[in-house]
């Protein structure tokens, strides 16, 4: 499984997707988050390995 | 997903832009688009001296990052607002104070509201706001500061981290409202109109905001990652989503849109009303240009807070 966390979220999906399937199932916009893997920063066509750990940044700021 | 340029594995995908890129491209693909930027419009020099808002978020810190990488004269400019709710000016602060510490100290100064005016912003909006957001007041008072700090400080531009969903979220609001004299006012530089105002620049105008955050995670930029406790759910925010949703039916509208109004004006195909700067007079209290003779709308600001003090 893989592990997705946004803020204070966290979904479990299974492994073999693409991020932007990914980002797209738990219900977010792929234009509005950025992908982050043990700290590095990975593209949306990136599939996602068993035991993968996730982390979604949100990019829109301001007001 | 490969790198176009090196073939290695790309970090991102801008698909306005058909372009996939590695880690070192895209900062290498960043520095050269600002730069490109800050020559198409005019923006400044290298022997222009700019003072650079930042906040502590991602896009000001990223762009201070840029313009010191690309070797112009800059130096940073946070304005402490006040803002308690959770630490968040302080915090704000702290992010400042690291990146500058990380790059050889580089220069920047401080001011804060309270102690140079009495109140802070949210003190300010309690008062003569009666309790809503003070965003439209936080935007005044910010404007005003950058304006006195510029002048005195001998700065020729005031950059800004905006980037292009800032300005394309803005269009649509101002559009959608027939805004005409705020969207003859929209533009990546703004020139002075007064002996005492700097230009106004944004190099980030041509980025995503999406590229402006891959920029800092990837060059590791520390940011202040919450949104200001104000800002949350705002209008600006909600049109943000929509063009967000435009463009992942069709990338590049976006970048389109903003674009081509800034075309469709430069080709007078587009004439707004307000293109003519109005006439400045200088505020009696504090000296700085305004539109209308007697105080200017900051100094109002405190007349106003001490009558109702």
């Amino acid at each position: 499984m893989v592990k997705i966390i946004f803020r204070d979220k966290e979904w479990e999906l299974r492994a073999g997707m693409t991020v932007r399937d990914a980002i797209l199932k738990v219900g977010l916009d792929p234009q509005a988050v950025l992908a982050v893997r043990e700290g590095k920063l990975i593209n949306e066509a990136t599939i996602l390995r068993d035991g993968d750990t996730i982390k979604l940044i949100g990019v829109i700021s301001g007001g | 997903m490969k790198c176009r340029k090196c073939g290695a594995i790309a970090v991102i995908n801008m698909r306005q832009h058909k372009l996939a890129l590695c880690e070192e491209h895209f900062l290498e693909w960043v520095l050269e688009r600002t730069e490109r930027t800050i020559k198409r419009y005019r923006m400044f020099g290298p022997k222009d001296k700019i003072l650079v808002a930042v906040s502590g978020g991602k896009d000001s810190l990223a762009l201070w990052d840029v313009l010191l990488r690309l070797g112009y004269q800059v130096e940073g400019l946070y304005i402490h607002l006040g803002i308690d709710s959770g630490g968040y000016s302080d915090s704000s602060l702290e992010y400042v104070e690291r990146f500058a510490a990380a790059r050889g100290g580089a220069r920047f100064r401080v001011v804060d509201v309270k102690t140079e005016y009495g109140q802070s912003v949210p003190e300010l909006a309690r008062r003569t706001h009666r309790g809503r957001k003070p965003c439209a007041l936080c935007g005044l008072v910010k404007r005003h500061i950058m304006n006195r700090v510029a002048y005195e400080g001998g700065y020729d531009a005031i950059a800004t981290g905006h980037n292009l969903d800032d300005e394309a979220a803005v269009l649509m609001q101002n559009t959608l409202r027939w805004q005409t004299g705020y969207l003859a006012r929209q533009a990546p530089a703004l020139p002075s109109t007064h002996p005492k105002l700097a230009r106004k620049v944004k190099p980030f105008v041509r980025l995503y905001e999406r590229e402006t955050a891959a920029y800092a995670i990837v060059r590791g930029i520390e940011y202040i990652y919450d949104e200001c406790p104000y800002a949350v759910g705002s209008t600006t925010n909600f049109y943000k989503e929509l063009l967000n949703q435009l463009e992942s039916r069709s990338p590049g509208a976006k970048l389109a849109f903003y674009l081509d109004f800034l075309r469709a004006r430069k080709e007078g195909r587009l004439t707004l009303e307000g293109d003519e700067p109005p006439p400045m007079h200088e505020c009696e209290k504090c000296g700085q240009p305004t539109t209308a003779p007697g105080l200017c709308a900051f100094c109002r600001l405190w007349v106003q807070r001490m009558d109702s003090g």
